[in-house]
């Protein structure tokens, strides 16, 4: 178990010296993709507490990184630019008009406001079975955005807000995500975990071993939901500028495809899917705009979905965590086979 | 300003919009009794087939009768190569993985209407007498109204029919209301659902035509808002009801356009908002809707 700790330790360190490394050394554009790679992770990974661990398919979560995004940066725009932005200012309890919050406390506030609304949202929609659940949180998702694009003297509505400061950087993120994993990891050893999974494998039976399905299901929501909000925020001081547009249909599909791709279930698939499928993105994007062919990018995630859909349903991962210890056992027995065979 | 003859034109609209998401209704409602999706690609159809009828009958001048049975057969082979390639492979996998599938198949039909017709919005025109009112004392209704409104009634009657007295009709009751049972009666699956997916996608096909005419602006992203409010209207109705989906598609319709007409205007564009708000009310209080069954747990 010790040994364990070091190890991890060690690792975290490494990770993050080579992050310092690359943020010396590369060039923004290239940091600015490891940095969106971070927040879709952050996403991918809190989605998968739900889609994943509890088998609730969640398709709301744009609405929560919606009230991260839009409430850190209200909280963190400049109160000298607040004026020619059209953005309200602050009221006295919230710091005055000429307060402007630093970016930690604004987060956590995102963070803290999407956890709230995610219980009388939670509440009655954890009540609804499989794809009825799905149904209702792509509802919510689609009455946040609706919201966002009609509630002009906070959002600006459908112009979006610009010229938001910058803060979000590769430390920012995969600290978060390093926050998220440990809170993950600890979740699903305790007695909250495996009652996520028996939920996951089997409603009736785990109601009929007495777990309180109510509760055990509005954990990872609502977990789920804090770490959304979280994202919102870091992708909006990151983009640097935000529109409901963003947390719309688009975001919502493309992280639900790099988690199912990726092997829902498992937080190496949901890493190993986001930062694949971001990449490629990336990389097709000058392919897509070259041949004038928008909407490449959406179409080969697609078919990619579908293929995987009926190929491997359960993604990349096959839901097994790909820890180095498990790398190292299949290498192993692949040589066995071959000095069988 | 809120006049009676206002409301009846409102009412009216209503009725067109409601016509419209009980044909959707239909076709879904058919597919999830027998296979518990929930089709989200539904809307993809709607797009595709206004595109098809752009390009017969403003390009390339296929005369107007012609176009539309063209247009219906074009939906049929939609929808065969929509279950061969998306459902056929996923028998039996359960309800997620089908719902997850046909979210796929939109997204890859979206983008691929989007690279070929590119993200511009085309002006649709149906032929001219379509947009001839007819004016029944203070209000009128123009012809494509009529249109709609007739065939949405004709093709329910007659899938009612369908469903009654042909032999494949009783054969999709009986698969809907039990599958493994219909097996053993020696009734084949694979065909009956994709009959289902063929009357499905034709008539959202033909819907297609009927939404392009009314709202004369076809565009590669519509597909998607539609199929999920027809789902909207087939979960108030009742699913696997038919005549729920109808009761349901004129409820939504005549709410959704009551809402945007009888609101102060600011309220316009909450119209999304205020279908969702409805479906979880619905979903809340009666989640089986107002003319469907219970369904029950399998165990």
């Amino acid at each position: 178990m010790k040994k364990d700790m070091t190890k991890g330790i060690l690792t975290i360190v490494l990770f993050f010296i080579i992050l310092w490394i690359a943020q010396q050394n590369l060039n923004k554009y290239v940091m600015f993709i490891i940095d969106l790679i971070g927040v879709y992770m952050l996403i991918v990974l809190s989605l998968n507490l739900t889609n994943g661990y509890t088998g609730l398919f969640n398709l709301g979560h744009a609405g929560f990184m919606a009230v991260g995004a839009y409430t850190s940066v209200l909280l963190t725009f400049p109160a000298a630019a607040r004026k020619f932005a059209a953005l309200p200012y602050l009221p006295p309890w919230l710091g005055g008009p000429n307060y402007q919050w630093p970016f930690l406390p604004a987060l956590l506030m995102g963070g803290i406001l999407a956890a709230l609304l995610a219980i009388p949202v939670g509440l009655p929609a954890l009540r609804l079975r499989g794809h009825y659940f799905a149904v209702m949180t792509l509802g919510f998702m689609i009455i946040m955005e609706t919201i966002a694009i009609n509630a002009r003297g906070l959002t600006r509505g459908a112009l979006g807000i610009n010229a938001i400061p910058t803060y979000t950087n590769v430390f920012w993120t995969y600290g978060w995500i390093l926050i998220f994993l440990y809170i993950d990891i600890m979740l699903m050893r305790s007695s909250y975990g495996r009652a996520m999974l028996a939920i996951r494998e089997d409603e009736i039976a785990a109601q009929a071993m007495s777990i309180n399905l109510t509760k055990y299901k509005m954990v990872p929501f609502v977990l789920s939901a804090f770490f959304q909000g979280i994202a919102g925020g870091l992708f909006a001081h990151l983009t640097t500028n935000i529109s409901p547009y963003d947390f719309s249909f688009d975001l919502t599909f493309a992280t639900i495809i790099m988690l199912i791709i990726g092997g829902s279930g498992t937080m190496t698939g949901a890493i190993l899917g986001t930062s694949i499928l971001t990449a490629l993105s990336f990389a097709l994007k000058p392919v897509e705009e070259g041949l004038r062919l928008y909407g490449l990018i959406e179409l080969i995630y697609s078919a990619l979905l579908i293929i995987v859909m009926i190929k491997w349903p359960l993604g990349i991962s096959g839901g097994n965590e790909w820890t180095l210890d498990y790398i190292a056992r299949k290498l192993r027995l692949k040589r066995k086979d071959t000095y069988t065979t | 300003m809120l006049s009676a003859s206002y409301f009846a034109q409102q009412l009216i609209n209503g009725i067109v919009l409601g016509s419209m998401y009980s044909l959707l209704a239909l076709g879904m409602t058919v597919v999830y009794g027998i296979l518990r999706l929930i089709n989200f690609a539904h809307g993809a159809f709607v797009m595709l087939g206004a595109f098809f009828i752009y390009f017969l009958t403003s390009l390339w001048n296929v005369p107007f009768p012609l176009a539309l049975v063209a247009l219906a057969i074009f939906g049929g082979v939609m929808g065969v190569f929509y279950d061969t390639v998306g459902f056929r492979k996923l028998r039996g996998r359960g309800e997620l993985p089908l719902l997850i599938t046909s979210l796929g198949i939109y997204i890859f039909l979206e983008n691929l209407a989007k690279m070929i017709f590119s993200p511009q919005s085309y002006a649709f025109s149906a032929p001219d007498y379509f947009y001839d009112r007819i004016s029944l004392g203070n209000v009128s209704i123009a012809n494509i109204d009529v249109f709609t409104i007739a065939s949405s009634i004709i093709i329910v009657v007659a899938f009612s029919l369908f469903l009654r007295k042909t032999k494949v009709g009783i054969a999709m009751r009986a698969t809907a209301e039990d599958l493994e049972a219909a097996r053993m009666m020696g009734i084949n699956i694979d065909k009956v659902i994709l009959t289902a997916f063929i009357i499905g996608t034709a008539i959202a096909a033909l819907t297609g035509f009927m939404w392009g005419a009314k709202y004369s602006s076809i565009q590669y992203n519509i597909g998607f808002m539609i199929g999920v409010k027809a789902f909207v209207a087939v979960v108030i109705g009742g699913l696997g009801s038919v005549a729920g989906s109808m009761l349901g598609g004129y409820i939504l319709g005549i709410a959704e356009i009551l809402t945007v007409g009888l609101l102060p205007p600011g309220y316009a564009p909450y119209r999304d908002g205020i279908v969702f708000t409805l479906l979880v009310i619905i979903l809340l209080t009666r989640p089986s809707g107002l003319l469907g069954q219970k369904e029950e747990v399998r165990i």
